[in-house]
């Protein structure tokens, strides 16, 4: 029985680490305005955000590790979206989606923030308004690539 | 002019550009006469449009829209004119008369910084509590560069908090 071969996968912690996380990104249900309609298109049948596993959109900030701001973040929303950003449990990521988030979009008035990076720090920035199923999935993938390459312990 | 409204003093006719019948109302005469539309039959407020005509001096001018929804084919529809002078910006509220005035009297201080006399509850409605201006004001600049506010306090304190997770828990109890 000794000359048996037992499979054995060598790797680093940092790269099982994130293998794992990226695997599996959590997106908080949180969807501002009509990028958000793109959003729950994304993670419907057709597009089938499954497929690179974040699907599962959960209810809770304290069960996510993804926040996708789909849309125009007014001021008075602000500390409100700081807050849910603050109740998620790190690692925590945080994707822009289109023109109203990133830069502030068409609405150029006192009402909304021109760019939530003013409110969050924000990983992948996905132009486009609003931007396809398929642009936000390229999004995530990059998010997977920078996750690929983090460490595991900081 | 309409009987139901010929009938009622204060009101002036007003040139109306789609036909809808408008009339004018004093400032002053404002909360009696509606109070008298209502009785007549105009029981709806469907909504309060206030409108800054800046810089012409009144600078203010709220319609009122009414509806009397009358028996089948017989609704009538009114809109009602105040103007309010830019120097005096105060209005007599109408929420005791409609209480559909209530909010929308809310939103007209909130947006336009009229203020209505024995309002119940004026407070902003749309805008953070703690804002500054009032934002559809034709002088209100369109981009403000201020620091975006990205902490509020708890609207409730930590004794109120632990008061409510109590009494739920008392009410499970009894359930």
């Amino acid at each position: 029985m000794a000359d048996i071969e037992i499979p054995v996968l060598t790797t680093t912690v940092d790269k099982m680490v994130a293998w794992a996380r990226r695997s599996s990104i959590w997106p908080v249900t949180f969807g501002l305005a009509c990028c958000a309609i793109e959003m729950m298109a994304m993670s419907a049948a057709r597009y089938d955000i499954a497929r690179f596993g974040a699907e599962v959109f959960r209810g809770s900030p304290r069960q996510s590790d993804l926040m996708i701001i789909a849309g125009r973040l007014s001021r008075k929303m602000a500390p409100v979206l700081r807050r849910i950003y603050d109740q998620m449990p790190e690692p925590k990521y945080v994707i822009s989606m289109g023109a109203c988030a990133s830069i502030g979009g068409v609405f150029d008035n006192y009402a909304i923030v021109q760019g939530v990076e003013q409110v969050v720090p924000i990983d992948v920035f996905v132009p486009g308004c609003p931007p396809r199923p398929e642009s936000l999935i390229y999004g995530i993938v990059q998010l997977q690539r920078k996750i690929d390459k983090s460490k595991a312990f900081v | 002019m309409t009987s139901v409204t010929a009938s009622i003093p204060g009101l002036v006719e007003a040139p109306s550009a789609d036909g809808m019948p408008t009339v004018y109302i004093r400032r002053e005469e404002l909360e009696a006469g509606c109070l008298a539309l209502r009785d007549a039959g105009f029981a709806v407020l469907i909504d309060a449009i206030p409108v800054d005509c800046y810089p012409r001096e009144p600078r203010f001018e709220i319609s009122y829209l009414l509806l009397n929804p009358g028996t089948t084919g017989t609704a009538a529809r009114l809109r009602v004119k105040v103007q309010i002078p830019g120097t005096d910006a105060r209005c007599p509220t109408l929420s005791g008369v409609w209480r559909a005035a209530n909010w929308a009297e809310r939103e007209a201080y909130d947006l336009f910084g009229i203020y209505f006399d024995g309002h119940p509850d004026l407070r902003r409605i749309l805008m953070p509590d703690d804002w500054e201006g009032f934002p559809l004001r034709k002088d209100y600049p369109v981009q403000i560069k201020e620091p975006v506010k990205t902490y509020e306090p708890l609207q409730l304190s930590e004794e109120e908090f632990v008061a409510n997770i109590e009494a739920d828990r008392d009410r499970a109890r009894h359930d």
